[in-house]
């Protein structure tokens, strides 16, 4: 069996078994190494993509379930390196990136955040980030960048 | 408020002070880098492109895993591969096959890479057997075929019924009987702490490539390079150009990948020689959990003798660490925590007995703080406890208590300069309005008692608590002489400067203020000055990524390298280096410069006596902490910290504000939700649905004050701040549920369960950090690990008394 889906915009098609992670295809079979496992079992939200514009945590998510989806990464953010995103720019400027294991699942959960509109205040970005572990910040620089591209848009 | 901020005395040291940092103004705006460099790796790292290690691709590599024990303390009989399975598509490597040491040690030879038939199973999750398969559901299925034959033997869990002694060390100052004949209130206290996860988002990876030299590589997620490297060679008989240890990406460590990952290097290495291929050892959440060290348990009793004024007059102080079933760093950690056990108090009269024993539980280790939250949880515990029996203020005792310049430690150290304990007492205090707090909640405790508080609020109780504390800056005693680091710069013929070190960049930030503090001594912008990644055929051994010496002690040696670079350059061309080395490196060609370690001046430190100057000098931190305690639940929603540090100098103010912040939140999981619970020596909480850290939610708003009372031999007085943090916010928040519940807890952490308890005046759940034994069919429900009634040392009539004493055999004796 073949899923078709695409991926940062472009469409991809994979011939691999249904439960497959969606984690282990973009990993291993598109080469996105951008998304991280942490935990395996949706706890830490390292492994966070959007799938039609909703977090998950793609490690619970099999590729039969996003046939014809719309799935996002961290890749998708900036077009490269050189060029980041306001909110990868906010996060450099704060400070909300440390070790960087959190911070692919971290800026997809923030994206989707800001892409709702939602009043970015203190406790709703709090709740928006609640399902992503960071060990290294205190969360306090994470929330001062989503606050500040939020502020931006 | 006055703060008094003395004149620094002269030491006598000869120091070149170095080259102003380039400050520009308003840097410091909270969350802003204004006019700082940015994190180096941070594009890399936001945008995905930053390799960890699982990230890389070798092709044709083989995945490696581990068979590992399931009893607590056993002989290995043998070890049976079920016949029924094919076992030609899989490589088996047992003990027999090292070719070297069976041994990965730093201190003590007693740990094996593998336990070896015959041998001595004394742990759960050791290491017995390795298997290595070109796919992952051969490797599944060939670990569900293999069988331990074993033998039990007794196990040993409570460290207080240990035997087996990793270290000791004693320190005395005065006559402590004196102090306490002298004194009018002695309080008494014994308190205990469990194990903790450093639960680095990324778990410990590493990939081993056999090299064409008959040596081989590993790529890996690690903080100590060449900790690595001397594991290599001893197990696997290597030379010292046969073993190559590159760090890749890591995605945290807090100490969790000091020593540990020498094993997995181990394991994967000696796989990848028989397959003849790269090998994969990936850890999953589970493994990483059930098998790597922690944090190590302590009981800590205290006996504290003051004058009615609050005046302290005597400290006695015994603690127990339970080291698990092998050595590792244990007495080391073990004598920091010895030396903070008294908090940053001036005290003339000290008696501090420690020792650190062996239980059949997975070996412990370094975790951030490295044995000084342990004993320095008591230390604040027994200032607050004091300052309760005095009937005044915590922030009047600790203004009374704690240590100014000149003051002589119980180690009969002079603190000569850099002294910021008042300083961040003030500060912290002011900023927390920590009077005004307690001022706060005093009202509403008379306003429930007196039933005013209607409704769901009435089961609300606010609290805001107070500590302080010190930590030790760089390694203990002579652990830097010993250790003399090298690290080195060198300019290239196309007049590249790169730096060549050891240390590593785990998210702290040694890549960002590496480069920041060479270009300062140099006079070029940081981003001119790049820096290697460590490879041990690259880079020196720069020593260790701990113990908050990177800025610190390797720092100051880069300054070094840096000043000699820019002296021969400019000797040469009679320019400055900035304008001038370009030119120099074409027609001179390349220089490297190899700088050693050179002792601080005027510092001494007797091993033996254990006198003399445990550290060059010390951070200073304190915090306040507000909670609300939920009385029906004994939930505890810890709402703010406020802390001040005082790191000598923040090379990077928004670097080390991240490290406070993160410091402060570990601190406040420690406090209140992270418990490692066992069973027959077995972490049962071993994934993280079970095992729980703070988040988001969770975390309080954290303020952080960077206060700079700089050291004179360090790069512009910076004291190193990664572990500091760590001591201090959880026995401010265990005073804030005091003042909100009028209960002490004695224990971390400080569940639901045992705040319930203690407001109910019922024993609470089993004692922290304790495994509890598997139960027999029939037997009864487990209480064995509860304490025992007191023994010895009888309070004073006017002492409060403590729940939960020390018992077992005496330490001193």
């Amino acid at each position: 069996v073949s899923y078709r889906f695409s991926v940062n915009g472009e469409p991809v098609e994979l011939e691999v078994p249904g439960m497959r992670r969606l984690l282990d295809a973009l990993r291993e079979d598109l080469a996105l190494t951008g998304t991280k496992e942490g935990c395996g079992e949706g706890e830490c939200g390292a492994c966070s993509v959007l799938v039609d514009g909703a977090v998950v945590d793609s490690c619970l998510v099999p590729v039969c379930q996003v046939e014809g989806a719309d799935v996002r990464t961290v890749e998708g953010l900036a077009p490269t390196v050189a060029r980041l995103s306001p909110l990868q720019e906010a996060f450099l400027e704060t400070g909300g990136a440390q070790c960087g294991i959190c911070t692919p699942g971290m800026l997809m959960a923030a994206e989707a955040f800001l892409e709702s509109g939602a009043d970015p205040s203190d406790e709703a970005i709090r709740e928006a980030i609640a399902g992503n572990l960071c060990r290294c910040t205190g969360y306090t620089k994470i929330i001062e960048a989503i606050a500040q591209a939020a502020e931006a848009r | 408020m006055t703060i008094r901020t003395p004149v620094r005395r002269e030491t006598g040291f000869e120091t070149i002070a170095p080259a102003p940092l380039v400050v520009p103004e308003g840097m410091t705006v909270p969350g802003r880098a204004v006019g700082l460099p940015k994190r180096r790796e941070g594009p890399e790292k936001l945008t995905g492109a930053a390799r960890y290690t699982d990230d890389l691709v070798f092709p044709g590599a083989w995945y490696g895993a581990t068979i590992r024990s399931t009893q607590p303390h056993a002989r290995l009989i043998g070890i049976e591969l079920d016949p029924a399975f094919d076992w030609s598509r899989v490589v088996v490597v047992t003990a027999r096959d090292i070719p070297g040491e069976n041994v990965v040690s730093l201190i003590s030879d007693d740990q094996p890479v593998l336990v070896p038939e015959g041998g001595e199973i004394r742990h759960q999750a050791e290491p017995v057997a390795l298997l290595a398969a070109a796919d992952r559901e051969t490797l599944r299925e060939a670990r569900r075929r293999v069988q331990l034959r074993t033998e039990p033997l007794p196990a040993v869990f409570d460290p207080l019924e240990s035997s087996q002694e990793f270290a000791h060390f004693a320190i005395d100052r005065g006559d402590v009987e004196a102090g306490f004949a002298e004194a009018d209130v002695v309080v008494e206290g014994s308190y205990r702490v469990g194990h903790q996860e450093q639960l680095y988002i990324e778990n410990n990876a590493m990939i081993a490539v056999p090299r064409e030299d008959g040596g081989v590589t590993v790529h890996g997620s690690l903080q100590c390079p060449y900790y690595v490297h001397k594991a290599l060679k001893r197990a696997l008989g290597l030379s010292t150009q046969q073993a190559v240890v590159v760090q890749e990406e890591t995605g945290g460590g807090f100490g969790g990948k000091e020593e540990y990952p020498s094993m997995i290097a181990l394991h994967a290495a000696l796989l990848a020689r028989r397959v003849g291929k790269p090998v994969r050892m990936i850890y999953d959440r589970h493994e990483d959990l059930a098998a790597t060290t922690k944090r190590h348990p302590a009981i800590v009793r205290h006996r504290t003798g003051v004058k009615r004024d609050g005046t302290l007059v005597a400290q006695d102080v015994e603690i127990v660490m339970d080291g698990g079933a092998y050595c590792t760093l244990t007495p080391v950690v073990l004598s920091r925590g010895t030396l903070h056990a008294g908090g940053p108090y001036r005290c003339p009269n000290v008696r501090i007995r420690s020792r650190a024993v062996a239980t059949n539980t997975p070996p412990n280790g370094a975790f951030r703080g490295f044995g000084a939250p342990q004993t320095e949880f008591a230390a604040e515990m027994q200032a607050n406890r004091v300052a309760e029996a005095l009937g005044m203020s915590p922030l009047d005792l600790r203004r009374r208590w704690v240590y100014r310049e000149m003051d002589v430690t119980p180690t009969g150290q002079v603190l000569r300069e850099s002294v910021g304990g008042e300083e961040v007492l003030e500060r912290a205090a002011e900023a927390g309005e920590f009077e005004h707090g307690r001022e706060r909640t005093a009202r509403a405790r008379e306003a429930r008692a007196a039933g005013m508080v209607a409704g769901r609020d009435g089961h609300l109780a606010p609290g805001i608590g107070l500590a302080l504390a010190w930590h030790g800056a760089g390694f203990t005693g002579s652990g830097e002489v010993k250790l003399g680091s090298v690290a080195s710069l060198e300019l290239s013929r196309e007049g590249r400067i790169r730096i060549l070190s050891g240390s590593t960049e785990m998210g702290q930030g040694t890549k960002t203020i590496f480069p920041q503090l060479v270009a300062a001594e140099l006079g070029v912008p940081p981003e001119l000055v790049e820096i290697a990644q460590p490879d041990t055929s690259l880079v020196p051994d720069s020593g260790p990524t701990v113990a908050s010496r990177t800025a610190m002690v390797v720092g100051r040696i880069l300054i070094g390298a840096a000043r000699r670079l820019k002296a021969e350059v400019e000797e040469r061309t009679g320019r400055a280096f900035a304008d001038s080395y370009e030119d120099d490196a074409r027609e001179h060609g390349p220089i490297r410069i190899d700088e050693s370690f050179q002792p601080y001046p005027g510092i001494r430190f007797d091993d033996e006596t254990y006198t003399g100057d445990a550290y060059p000098c010390y951070g200073w931190a304190a915090a306040v902490a507000e909670v609300d305690v939920d009385l029906d639940t004994g939930e505890v929603a810890v709402k703010s910290v406020v802390s001040a540090d005082d790191v000598g100098k923040a090379i990077h103010p928004v670097l080390a504000e991240g490290q406070v912040e993160g410091g402060m939140l570990q601190a406040v999981g420690y406090a209140t939700i992270e418990e490692i619970k066992l069973l027959d020596g077995r972490y049962l909480n071993d994934r993280l649905a079970t095992y729980l850290i703070p988040t988001a939610l969770d975390a309080p708003r954290i303020d952080t004050i960077l206060v700079e009372k700089p050291y004179s031999g360090s790069p512009h007085g910076a004291k190193g701040v990664g572990e500091l943090p760590m001591d201090v916010a959880a026995p401010a928040v265990v005073a804030a549920i005091h003042d909100a519940t009028g209960v002490w807890i004695h224990e971390l952490p400080a569940t639901p369960e045992r705040i319930l308890a203690a407001l109910a005046g019922i024993p609470g759940p089993p004692v922290t950090g304790v495994s509890q034994p598997l139960l027999d069919a029939g037997s009864r429900p487990v209480e064995a690990n509860r304490e025992a009634p007191p023994e010895g040392l009888d309070p004073r009539p006017d002492a409060p008394t403590d729940p939960q004493p020390l018992r077992g055999p005496d330490p001193r004796s």
